[in-house]
């Protein structure tokens, strides 16, 4: 199958001071359509800083990173915000909600960020109940105007992913998305992430825990920067 | 959409935004109740002086005059952007009464008092005679006389309490001697020996108050005629030291002035080789503002260095503003990473924050403004409350020319200061939105930036 994601050849480095990291070197990676792939590996392998290569949040020293064929490092950045707002949703490990808004607008932030404000009044109404549905789906309805401070962690992880998914978008990242939960909030996190793939979504998952990992279709364990094996799941 | 959202909320839920808002509102409140004082001041000033010289002052420095005036009065009378004309013949003199020590140096100005009427404000600064200017110089107590008009300081008192001037019903019986060395054209004493010196007595019929100190505190009305005889004016060539003319409605006086200077050109080279036609040559043909800019132009200057001073508020401003969107922005770098996260552009992130610092600037000077409204509203009769209880103005109406504070808000001046605010607060909030627009979102949502 055509991979929606493809990586080659990446590298990446940080400089602490007069330390120098080497943090990925030379991953190559692609990730098919309908995939649920989770990236395994230990604190500092470098998996987060390559999701956030995947998600043009940060760009590599060297490499290439191709969306649908399309390589990311090229894109002027109308394109890359268009990227980063159409083609992919994050999910972060603490979150990452905005506090001053309510946990419905933070949903519709996505569908917001991308229009002026006679825009929005053509799109607030679809937007709006896209989000509801998704608020729904993910038992959150009753929360609709409760701050993100109001929710607990399970409830607040639940929100991020209803965010992400807001502009239906074909490749959702997911760093550590249970890293943050007891283990039975995060199970509930991972059934909803599972659900989520079953009905079609490309997930690529970055993890430490490899119970986690097994919930997942496809393993990617990264060590020391380089790719050591990829594992598929039945 | 995003950035209108959350720059509200920013600024609805940060009490660090109270802060700013106060300082702009304080900001705003002090300019504009500096600027509206200044402005009115200035305003009232130049209308005065405008009251005083009429549209256009054809006039000379030399005590002498100038001679031909007549023919060029009759060529301005013809001219269709032209009201009205009065002819002037000023000298220096002394002014004293029979049978006192008292005497005071004064410049005698020779006026028609209607033609100058018509042709400047001089009708409205009589007391008595304001609505009948014809009369200014025929006493009331000896219509036969030849009456003066004396400028208010010289003869009134000033209330403190309000600036106002005590007056009798009617103009008192009063003598007044005026003394003068008559000049000839050349310049010369007119006459010698014992008889050098040209006296006359008028009798006070009128005051004049024109509230410009140096009018009302040393400037004697008297009759033209009267004038032109004690200045030595009247022989062998009658002459008089200025023509005031004030023009049509639609006329500006600029454009009427440069009009006048072509005539009085026409009229110089006439006249010039004609006795005493040198004369005309130290004649200059001013607009009001020209002809009183040495008065006027020290207080325009005052006024500028006062704005100036003021406006440095805004710098304050600049700067507080500058410091509450550093602090927030420093704790706001997860938002910006999750605003970069979800796609929004560089321009809508620098914009949350440019538009938090227009909603500050909005507020502060929407409250600034109404304070600032209700203070010069109320000022003067917090003025008079204070004069009344603790004896204390902030003008001493007994030294300086000012009736009640000016406190008429300008809506332009109104307009430019909230306008001002606004952009000092943004050019506050540039800097720090810049370096929040410009922030890389992967290190912006590392959690050991948040």
């Amino acid at each position: 199958m055509e991979p929606i994601i493809e990586a080659n050849d990446l590298y990446k480095t940080y400089r602490m001071g007069k330390v120098r990291l080497d943090v990925l070197r030379g991953v190559n990676l692609a990730i098919s359509r309908g995939q649920f792939a989770a990236i395994i590996g230990a604190s500092g392998s470098g998996k987060s800083t390559l999701l956030h290569i995947l998600g043009a949040l940060d760009k590599p020293d060297s490499g290439a990173v191709r969306y649908k064929n399309q390589r990311l490092d090229n894109l002027r950045w109308g394109k890359l915000n268009h990227f980063r707002n159409k083609a992919v949703g994050f999910v972060f490990q603490f979150y990452h909600l905005l506090d001053e808004l309510t946990v419905l607008e933070n949903v519709m932030a996505p569908a917001m960020a991308s229009v002026g404000v006679l825009g929005w009044l053509s799109l607030k109404p679809g937007a709006r109940s896209r989000a509801m549905s998704l608020l729904e789906r993910f038992g959150l309805k009753d929360r609709l105007r409760h701050k993100p401070y109001e929710l607990s962690g399970g409830e607040r992880q639940r929100v991020a992913i209803a965010r992400a998914l807001i502009n239906e978008p074909p490749l959702l990242l997911a760093d550590e998305p249970t890293g943050n939960l007891d283990s039975h909030t995060g199970y509930g996190i991972l059934e909803a992430l599972t659900e989520l793939n079953r009905q079609g979504q490309t997930i690529v998952m970055v993890t430490h825990d490899e119970r986690i990992a097994a919930r997942a279709g496809r393993i990617i364990r990264l060590v020391d920067g380089k790719i050591k094996d990829v594992v598929l799941n039945q | 959409m995003v950035k209108w959202l959350l720059a509200w909320r920013y600024f609805r839920r940060r009490p660090i935004s109270i802060l700013a808002v106060a300082a702009v509102a304080l900001c705003v409140f002090i300019v504009i109740v500096v600027m509206t004082i200044m402005n009115g001041l200035v305003r009232d000033f130049k209308q005065k002086n405008h009251d005083y010289a009429g549209d256009c002052v054809v006039d000379s420095d030399s005590l002498v005059g100038f001679g031909y005036y007549e023919a060029f009065l009759e060529t301005l009378n013809r001219q269709p952007y032209i009201q009205a004309v009065s002819p002037a013949a000023k000298g220096v003199g002394l002014l004293s009464q029979p049978g006192s020590e008292w005497n005071i140096g004064i410049e005698i100005y020779g006026v028609d008092p209607v033609l100058h009427s018509r042709a400047t404000g001089f009708g409205r600064t009589l007391h008595y005679h304001k609505d009948a200017p014809a009369e200014a110089f025929r006493p009331s107590y000896a219509p036969e006389t030849d009456g003066c008009v004396v400028g208010i300081d010289m003869m009134a008192p000033r209330r403190q309490s309000d600036g106002g001037y005590y007056h009798a019903p009617q103009p008192f019986l009063m003598e007044l001697t005026v003394s003068i060395f008559p000049l000839n054209a050349r310049g010369g004493l007119l006459r010698a020996g014992t008889d050098m010196v040209s006296t006359k007595t008028f009798y006070y019929s009128d005051d004049s108050h024109s509230g410009l100190v140096k009018v009302d505190g040393a400037v004697v009305y008297v009759p033209l005629a009267q004038a032109q005889m004690l200045c030595g004016m009247d022989s062998p060539l009658r002459r008089v030291s200025a023509i005031h003319i004030r023009f049509r409605e639609g006329t500006s006086a600029a454009a009427g002035t440069a009009k006048v200077r072509a005539l009085w050109g026409e009229h110089c080279r006439q006249y010039e080789k004609e006795p005493g036609g040198d004369l005309l040559a130290g004649v200059r043909v001013q607009s009001w503002q020209e002809n009183r800019r040495s008065i006027i132009a020290p207080m325009e200057k005052e006024q500028t260095m006062m704005t100036l001073l003021f406006l440095m508020l805004g710098v304050i401003t600049v700067f507080i503003v500058f410091v509450v969107l550093y602090m927030i922005i420093s704790h706001k770098s997860k938002d910006i990473g999750i605003l970069k996260s979800i796609g929004t552009p560089v321009a809508e992130i620098l914009w949350v924050f440019l538009l938090f610092s227009v909603f500050i600037g909005l507020i502060g000077s929407l409250l600034g403004s109404v304070a600032g409204w209700v203070f010069l509203a109320k000022i003067n009769a917090l003025e008079d409350w204070l004069f009344e209880h603790y004896q204390w103005q902030l003008w001493d109406r007994t030294v300086y020319a000012i009736g009640d504070i000016p406190n008429h808000v300008e809506p332009d001046v109104l307009a430019a200061v909230v306008g001002a605010a606004v952009v000092s607060c943004m050019v506050g909030a540039l800097i720090p939105g810049l370096q929040a627009a410009r922030r890389k979102p992967a290190q912006s949502l590392q959690v050991n930036q948040l």
